[in-house]
């Protein structure tokens, strides 16, 4: 067991677990609720936060927390409450995140050495101390899924009707989004911003493959996301390649296999009733 | 006669980007009624029912529901929408989209309790879509969906159920079925259903209303020939598609 007697492996492991747990939970809304390109424009926004925490000479990992809680949640109000067209506003706010990122460094004196690690992820180099955030983290998603868990399935399901019946529609899309933020924060040191769609959309699509309840969905998509995290990480450390670009490419292999895989499993099901028939 | 009344509408305008939608409409809908809405698409039909949902809000005008205003009586009406709103490989089961219906009654940060699982039980029994209650909701056909969401409207147990066209997807065999429905359930619910489909209407509803921005309606199955061709314009279309118009007058 050579790799796993280093801390940082160990480090990266636990890592990949909590990223999953976060991604395997929201990742479902994300996908059911078709709110990806809305998720990509929080995750790039993020990295306004990233350089505002080396402007502030803070971690950048609490400065990307706010700063994305604080898009995401702008990112809902315009695109609710304007009338600019809901991808417009996303594209509009994704752009502006980052140049604000790109200004926050440049004004930070000195050089910004891990800055691609955040861009990239940099799942080998994280310290106790992220690891402890990205905990939290995951705690406060678990949380508030398990309170509002029947209130978010009527929004994801039929939000119109979710309303008429009496529930606060709109602030819990916003709620939703804040968990989409964060759920982001805790996926950037394990994928890089860039790649974060990625593990919100991957393992819930392919989770949604097997079964038909939102709960199953969840679990599924969590162990999926364990077994790409896991194995990305564990092929990077063998074939010595970027870990986040490893990790989202194991993903996608397996989704592609999965994809052909349930193919296969339709048609079969296809034919049985036609040869009794 | 009359029982206690659901709704009252005074003098409700709607615009859409400045562009009239519902202009002054006077309704009032008691506990008792069953009341059809007829019009030609784009009439506003849909548009009145969200208004009465509290989901538009009238740019002029009163909507009172229950004596009180639309938002804060949304417990107690429910609605079946025009259908197709959702997307067919959504993760959730027949019994999930009924227990829906409770969504608002049960309460925020609360599960679902037994008498929620007991009001979906007793709605999906109703429209008879109890034996399907583990499948998929898509792998349901068009009427068996819209019957699905008919028990969604029912577990609210309200005290008004709007429909909005609700037999645009159902076959004609389960047409008659369905009104029948309707029939049974207008003992315990005033009852509204909006359609464009005049002779499907007029033999089961106790009153009629006529909508085309503009509100035609006496209490009564009663609508006279101007009023028709005020709503639709074109009377004699109208009677070319087959509907006799006299049977809006002679029924019982």
């Amino acid at each position: 067991m050579g790799p796993l007697e280093y801390t940082f492996m160990q480090h990266a492991l636990l890592a990949g677990l909590l990223a999953a747990v976060a991604c395997g939970i929201i990742g479902v809304y994300v996908v059911v609720k078709r709110m990806v390109f809305i998720s990509g424009g929080i995750s790039h926004a993020s990295f306004g936060g990233i350089g505002l925490g080396y402007y502030l000479g803070i971690n950048p990992v609490l400065g990307a927390l706010f700063f994305t809680v604080a898009s995401a949640l702008s990112m809902g109000v315009v695109t609710r409450r304007t009338r600019l067209a809901e991808d417009t506003a996303i594209g509009i706010l994704w752009a502006i995140g980052m140049a604000l990122g790109i200004i926050f460094i440049d004004l930070t004196p000195g050089y910004a050495p891990d800055l691609f690690g955040y861009l990239f992820g940099s799942i080998l180099t994280v310290p106790s101390s992220d690891l402890i955030t990205m905990l939290i983290l995951d705690i406060a998603i678990i949380a508030t899924v398990f309170l509002l868990y029947k209130e978010f399935l009527a929004l994801s399901f039929d939000e119109e009707f979710g309303t008429a019946a009496g529930v606060p529609t709109e602030p819990l899309y916003l709620i939703l989004l804040c968990l989409i933020a964060l759920t982001v924060v805790v996926l950037i040191k394990v994928v890089g911003i860039i790649l974060v769609i990625a593990l919100l959309t991957i393992p819930a699509a392919m989770a949604r493959q097997f079964t038909h309840s939102l709960k199953r969905m969840m679990l599924f998509s969590i162990l999926f996301g364990v077994v790409f995290t896991t194995g990305g990480l564990w092929l990077s450390y063998e074939l010595d390649l970027a870990s986040g670009a490893t990790i989202i490419l194991v993903s996608g292999a397996l989704f592609l296999a999965s994809l052909g895989f349930a193919r296969l499993h339709r048609r079969k099901q296809l034919q049985q009733p036609s040869q009794r028939g | 006669m009359a029982g206690e009344e659901v709704v009252r509408l005074e003098d409700v305008w709607v615009h859409y980007d400045g562009v009239p939608v519902l202009e002054g409409i006077n309704l009032d809908i008691n506990q008792d009624d069953f009341l059809g809405i007829i019009g030609p698409n784009g009439g506003g039909k849909t548009t009145l029912l969200r208004v009465i949902l509290g989901l538009v809000k009238p740019s002029q005008g009163r909507v009172t529901v229950l004596g009180s205003t639309p938002k804060r009586r949304r417990k107690f009406v429910s609605y079946v929408p025009q259908h197709s709103l959702f997307d067919q490989d959504f993760p959730v089961s027949v019994w999930d989209v009924a227990l829906m219906g409770r969504v608002g009654q049960a309460g925020l940060f609360k599960r679902y309790r037994k008498e929620d699982n007991k009001a979906a039980l007793n709605a999906l029994q109703t429209v008879e879509m109890l034996d399907l209650k583990d499948r998929q909701i898509g792998e349901l056909s068009g009427g068996q969906q819209q019957r699905v969401f008919i028990a969604r409207a029912l577990v609210a147990e309200p005290k008004l159920l709007l429909l909005d066209e609700p037999t645009a997807s159902v076959d004609a065999p389960m047409m008659t079925e369905f009104y029948e429905l309707l029939e049974r359930l207008k003992q315990r619910m005033a009852i509204v259903l909006v359609t464009h489909d005049i002779s499907a209407v007029s033999t089961y509803v106790d009153k009629i209303a006529c909508l085309n921005r503009r509100l035609f309606y006496h209490h009564s199955k009663e609508i006279s020939a101007e009023e028709l061709e005020a709503t639709y314009q074109c009377p004699i279309q109208l009677i070319a598609h087959g509907v006799p118009h006299r049977v809006l007058k002679e029924h019982d």
